[in-house]
């Protein structure tokens, strides 16, 4: 290595620095220290003492532990393609050249401006079961179903019965679906213009050349979208916590990984057993995130390969 | 003979600048400081959990301290979460030199070495249970060491609205002794529409279920035997649960879930017990505030002590609570700090806390003049209640935390009908008794170390 290279590479590592410095100690130190951790009887304060894979396997027969995991995974499952779906439909829409164009996309993109405390305490307040604006809509709609069909239903106790209050947490978070919308829209408008006016002379109506031209295309978009939710469904915490006053809800149906981790490290001076959790719960993204990438290969669809 | 050269003054812009910085951090921090001294007195930081009218009653007596000597001030910080702030700040070795805390979580501070012991600076300055309500003083004690002294009380007890009770037909002046008996008016407190839909209830234990974890002490039991054993599903615990398992069975799971839902926030007007949608409520000293603060004018309440199983048992009993204050590990001037919390601890700052947080004083001896200018009409039940041998206090375990949730999953599922009271006990037992034999084994790893350090301390 010359003078001059060793000069350059000083120079660079100066430049990366910062970063490296965040990195080693705000991202790998805690890394390799939580992975320690977990192996470790540890409250925090006593110093750290080795045990092995108790904490592991005492999370293998904590019901508690299940229960979160079940949570997790039920919310991640239908808050990501219901997330999709909802930004995919509202980026379509938004994406037809019609007058306001430009007022009904900064309409939809505002709710995601909402910090996600406030947006908890508003549907906290649209989902209660007596009072709230959601009920208010559904119970005259309920009525004619009721009429109709004979039957009784009363419209849900969102946030107060274990039945409803998974999905009273997944109807809040797609509130928030406007940052997705405009990166769908980012890549709606990339569709290049001759591939549909091909399609537009062959005859194609609007859902052919939304299934053979649209969704193709825009693929990537889809993938990357779903990464982001996936891994943002899975570390779901602020919106339950603050809406159950940082308890479990009802029977625990709002008892999500994140927060049980939370309550180990902060609340019951268990700062091993949460390592282990975290661990866990950093295994379940990879894993599902590696699924999502295996999957990628056939069905995402990159205009350069 | 030599001169300095004369200091240039910094342009104004760098002074603003300077300014600008500090209150973005000061304003970062979360914390309101109050300015230290700046006169070369020792300085103690000192963190406090209240907020509003309890936090502005700390910082009254604060600077009276500050203002009785010349040696030591105290700067006084309003904290929000405390436990956690604290935790992280002791682990992190920058811990303040007080603070105030909650006596339930001294057992998981103490042994986690978090908190100096006092027992030596509290023997020099004669600091003895004597002087103490006994069941605040023990609170303050954990495997056998003082930790603490305590700031101020509370207890719990029967609130009741007197007019809903003359409405009902029942006498106003009588509240009910036994739970027989609160139930029996509880039927004639209870109103429905015409389509079966709760309108008013006579009582709930779920509202506002604050202590659900601890509805077997008014049926004689207790949720741990000794320090080792516990006891969540016992006879008497068991009764006390089916006690609360025969509001869903009687009144219907699906209506008490649609009446709660329309319940307000505990410190608004549409408070339940305040707009007159529940009449008897266990609540602690503190609701006189929040009636004068959100209750109707005209509203008319009484106190008693909740009642138990027993009519024949003539323990009243209650659940007391305290606020305390302690030392934490690495304080850098614990001597100046136990100065400043036995000066709270002396009669006539403690009264003056008291009184202005409208609770009752731990100490033993209380001039007539503090019921005299109380604004808690009730406050000499609520203190009959904390002396009494009725006064029971939360387990004194590191794994509370967990087990206070476990209890108010299980009552959450007996509430919903999805378990009798016997199975949702059942599983609490079976997970808090491994829990606490998980933290005993931690304990005995930890002990010889920790017991050395505190004795020689």
């Amino acid at each position: 290595m010359t003078k001059r290279d060793r000069h350059n590479l000083l120079t660079g590592l100066l430049f990366i620095s910062p970063w490296a410095v965040g990195f080693l100690a705000f991202c790998a130190y805690p890394l390799a220290g939580s992975l320690y951790f977990s192996l470790c009887d540890y409250s925090a304060l006593s110093p750290a003492v080795f045990i092995g894979g108790q904490n592991y396997r005492d999370l293998a027969t904590d019901g508690v532990f299940w229960t979160a995991l079940y949570n997790t995974l039920f919310f991640a499952a239908f808050a990501i393609p219901l997330g999709l779906v909802v930004a995919l439909g509202l980026a379509v829409l938004l994406n037809f050249n019609v007058r306001g164009r430009g007022l009904f996309r900064t309409i939809i993109f505002l709710p995601s401006l909402v910090p996600m405390v406030c947006l908890a305490v508003l549907w906290q307040w649209m989902l209660n079961g007596e009072l709230g604006l959601v009920n208010t809509v559904l119970n005259p709609v309920l009525g004619v179903i009721n009429g109709i069909l004979g039957t009784d239903w009363p419209a849900p106790n969102w946030l107060a019965d274990a039945r409803f209050a998974k999905w009273g947490i997944i109807f809040t978070v797609l509130w928030g679906a406007g940052n997705a919308v405009v990166i769908f829209l980012a890549g709606l408008q990339d569709v290049p213009r001759h591939l549909y006016e091909s399609a537009d002379i062959d005859g194609a109506n609007f859902l052919q050349k939304t299934i053979h031209i649209t969704l193709p295309i825009i693929s990537p978009v889809i993938y990357f979208n779903m990464i982001m939710g996936l891994i943002g469904s899975l570390q779901v915490f602020a919106v339950p916590f603050v809406m159950t006053g940082g308890g479990d809800g009802p029977e625990r149906s709002l008892l999500f990984l994140a927060t049980y981790l939370y309550q180990n490290a902060f609340d019951y001076w268990n700062m091993g057993y949460a390592c282990a959790i975290g661990v866990i719960l950093f295994l379940v993204i990879l894993l599902l995130t590696l699924a999502a990438c295996k999957l990628s290969e056939r069905h995402v669809f990159y205009a350069g390969k | 003979m030599t001169h300095d050269p004369p200091s240039t003054p910094p342009p104004v812009r760098t002074i603003w600048n300077r300014v600008l910085c500090v209150a973005v951090l000061l304003a970062g921090s979360g914390v309101p400081l109050q300015a230290g001294a700046g006169d070369g007195r020792i300085v103690i930081r000192y963190w406090e959990k209240w907020t509003g009218f309890e936090a502005d009653a700390m910082r009254s007596v604060v600077d009276d301290f500050n203002a009785s000597q010349g040696r030591i001030f105290v700067e006084y910080s309003s904290v929000s979460q405390i436990d956690r702030r604290l935790m992280l700040a002791t682990a992190g070795g920058v811990p303040p030199d007080v603070a105030g805390i909650w006596a339930a979580n001294l057992p998981v501070y103490a042994e986690n070495n978090a908190l100096t012991p006092l027992d030596g600076p509290a023997r020099e300055r004669g600091i003895h249970r004597g002087a103490y309500i006994p069941v605040f003083w023990d609170m303050c004690h954990y495997r056998g060491h003082l930790w603490a002294l305590p700031a101020t009380p509370a207890s719990v007890a029967l609130i009741y609205n007197k007019k809903m009770f003359r409405e009902a037909g029942l006498d106003p002046e009588r509240p009910p002794r036994s739970i027989a008996e609160l139930e029996a008016f509880n039927g004639k407190l209870t109103r429905r529409s015409a389509s079966g839909r709760l309108q008013t209830i006579g009582h709930l234990p779920e509202e506002p279920g604050w202590w659900n974890a601890l509805w077997g002490f008014w049926f004689g039991g207790k949720l741990l035997e000794g320090d080792s054993r516990v006891t969540a599903d016992s006879p008497e615990n068991l009764a006390a649960y089916r006690w609360v398992q025969s509001y869903p069975e009687r009144f219907g799971a699906e209506n008490l879930l649609a009446m709660r839902d329309g319940f307000g926030n505990f410190a608004s007007p549409q408070n339940p017990f305040f707009n007159g949608r529940v009449a008897m409520i266990l609540q602690g000293n503190w609701i006189h505030n929040f009636i004068r603060n959100y209750a109707p004018p005209d509203f008319e309440w009484g106190v008693a002590a909740f009642p138990s199983s027993d009519p024949s048992n003539p323990q009243a009993v209650s659940i007391v609570e305290c606020d305390i204050l302690v030392i934490p590990t690495g304080a850098k001037h614990p001597g100046e700090a136990f100065e400043f919390i036995a000066y709270v601890n002396t009669r006539a700052p403690m009264e003056k806390l008291c009184l202005l947080q409208q609770k009752f004083s731990p100490l033993r001896e209380c001039g007539p003049e503090f019921f005299q200018g109380h604004p808690n009409p009730h406050i000499r039940t609520f203190l009959d209640l904390a002396k009494g041998p009725g006064a029971r206090t939360a387990p004194a375990v590191t794994t509370w935390n967990e087990f206070k949730s476990d209890m108010g999953n299980a009552v959450s599922r007996i509430w919903a009908g999805k378990a009798p009271a016997q199975d949702a006990l059942g599983d609490v037992q079976k997970r808090q008794q491994k829990n606490l034999d998980r933290r005993i084994e931690r304990w005995r790893r930890i002990a010889p170390a920790h017991t050395k350090s505190w004795r020689e301390q």
